[in-house]
């Protein structure tokens, strides 16, 4: 038994999520190897050789594999599948591009998004935008799967596995990098942040996101997250989505400003430790999974909010 | 350009879908059905390569029960040519729907596959990533932008961080993200002239392929109810009990 990883990282760092995704597949059994597959990504291994529980690291530092295109990546993952019984990785972006590519490869089902995982070997994962729960087990001779982050708690930091190399032989070229453009911002990672502040439609502008929810969250130090109705009004980035087919986040405090609480919504913030809303609109749906809510205009409610982080800092 | 697009049809997206109560699936019973909503992304796109002169002809393909039939008159009141509905009255995993597709890809020759990034009841976001390893072509997830060139698509993906570009030689597989294209509403007349466009109708068996499912569901259900909490009167007081209370500030 052992399970290989999928890191998430940028070369010169490792993402939080891959050290949930360690925690979740100590939780499978077995010795627990990561793969950092990229360029010049030799810091993001010794981050890696650092997590507890990681039994050893796996480098391929290729200029094929820069950026994480898929079909190299996908390649080098399959080359290294034998010795490995479980092939997973966190549920990011990279990863989704990438893990069923793997597993069609390796003619295996991939298990999406695991949110629990039994000893009688079964996992638990959600659908229909996590109205359900659904316990799967599978028939494949491998396991391939993603990990939802937010469900698993990241594993500790005292760790020195060893860095082993290895290499990637057959390569297919059928894409290249042509560029990215990653928002630039000193707040935390959506997917990490411990203090969320999401705003709605009712912002209005993405000027108001600026004066109304931005002071708010830097105060706390917080992220700043969108419904889909405040990215598609151009507000914010798409990349702050919060819901089903944006990102999924379980911060200790998530702060709902002007956000009604459509279904896809609820889907990626209901397993927040606690909810806030604040709506003018007292029917609003999101008031019914909210631990407090406050009926209030947010254009006068959030710089009050924010009075009164000011006044306990000061305290 | 020929273009296949692959369209599932699933639960509505506005309906809060249960579980039945005694575990054994989603309760579907009397649930109006719609067209994916990524997937309905994926044939604007199609259809919009079409009008600017881009695609010959545009395919589209579902893979379910009988009713999905309307899935496909849908796209085809869209704008595109023709539907093939391989017929299965039993939920078909991404791995087997991916085996199906290859196997339409092999009869069809098509230059690009288009489909939606993930489907709504599932949640599964595998059948596009699958199908372009079965294949052996590149592939192009959550796109919000594809431009055709020489050969090649340039695609602007949305990415945790932000936005990535990358060219993907064709034939391709792209997957539509949500900011991809506005769907269309059909009009009248096009609704009208879709019901005499051709859709065939196929079987797994057809296409010899096994879609007996890889997973075996063990049970579902719902995930504990978030019970509503109270309702604050003043920023003070919300502020004092997520202090105090919570432990949160």
């Amino acid at each position: 038994m052992s399970v290989l990883i999928l890191a998430d990282h940028q070369d010169e760092r490792l993402d939080e999520a891959t050290a949930k995704a360690v925690s979740a597949a100590g939780q499978v059994g077995g010795d627990v190897h990561v793969l950092i597959a990229g360029q010049n990504c030799r810091p993001a291994a010794e981050a890696a050789a650092r997590i507890d529980g990681v039994a050893k690291v796996l480098i391929a530092d290729d200029p094929r594999l820069a950026n994480r295109l898929a079909e190299p990546v996908a390649a080098l993952m399959v080359e290294l599948a034998g010795g490995y019984d479980t092939l997973a990785a966190p549920a990011s972006t990279s990863a989704k591009n990438i893990m069923p590519r793997v597993a069609a490869l390796l003619d295996v089902m991939q298990i999406s998004e695991v949110v629990g995982i039994g000893a009688d070997g079964s996992f638990q994962r959600p659908i229909y935008a996590g109205n359900i729960l659904q316990t799967v087990t599978s028939a494949d001779p491998k396991r391939v799967m993603t990990i939802r982050t937010s469900a698993f708690p990241a594993a500790g930091a005292g760790n020195a596995a060893p860095i082993e190399t290895v290499t990637l032989t057959d390569s297919p070229d059928l894409s290249g990098f042509i560029g990215s453009e990653l928002s630039a911002s000193e707040r935390p990672e959506l997917g990490g942040a411990k203090i969320i502040v999401s705003g709605g439609r009712a912002l209005a502008s993405a000027e108001n996101f600026q004066t109304v929810i931005a002071p708010v969250a830097d105060a706390l130090g917080a992220a700043i997250g969108a419904s889909r109705a405040a990215v598609d009004a151009g507000y914010v980035s798409n990349d702050l989505q919060v819901g089903q087919t944006g990102k999924i986040v379980a911060p200790e405090l998530y702060i709902a400003c002007g956000i009604s609480g459509a279904i896809q919504h609820l889907a990626g913030m209901k397993d927040s430790r606690i909810i806030v809303a604040i709506n003018k609109d007292p029917e609003a749906p999101i008031f019914q999974v909210a631990d407090y809510g406050l009926v209030a205009d947010l254009f006068e409610a959030l710089p009050e909010f924010r009075a009164e982080i000011d006044a306990k800092a000061t305290a | 350009m020929k273009i296949i697009v692959a369209a599932k049809m699933v639960t509505d997206p506005n309906i809060k879908v249960r579980a039945l109560s005694d575990g054994s699936g989603p309760d579907l019973a009397s649930v109006k059905m719609a067209m994916n909503p990524f997937d309905e992304i994926a044939v604007e796109e199609a259809v919009r390569l079409k009008e600017a002169g881009i695609a010959t002809e545009v395919v589209v393909v579902s893979i379910g029960p009988a009713k999905a039939t309307e899935t496909l008159r849908t796209a085809l009141a869209m704008g595109a040519d023709r539907g093939l509905l391989i017929r299965a009255d039993q939920p078909v995993e991404p791995l087997a729907v991916a085996k199906l597709l290859k196997a339409v890809v092999a009869k069809e020759s098509p230059d690009l596959v288009l489909t939606g990034k993930q489907a709504i009841d599932d949640d599964s976001n595998q059948t596009g990533q699958m199908l372009a390893a079965l294949l052996g072509w590149g592939q192009a997830t959550f796109a919000s932008k594809v431009t055709v060139a020489d050969g090649a698509l340039q695609v602007t993906r949305e990415v945790d961080g932000g936005l990535q570009t990358i060219s993907v030689r064709l034939p391709a597989v792209v997957t539509a993200d949500l900011r991809l294209k506005e769907p269309r509403y059909a009009s009248l007349p096009n609704i009208m002239k879709a019901k005499k466009k051709p859709i065939t109708e196929k079987t797994p068996e057809d296409y010899a392929v096994n879609v007996a499912p890889r997973l075996t569901v063990i049970r579902v259900e719902e995930p504990p109810a978030r019970q509503a909490g109270i309702k604050v009167a003043t920023v003070q007081e919300l502020f004092q009990r997520l202090h105090s209370e919570a432990g949160v500030l």
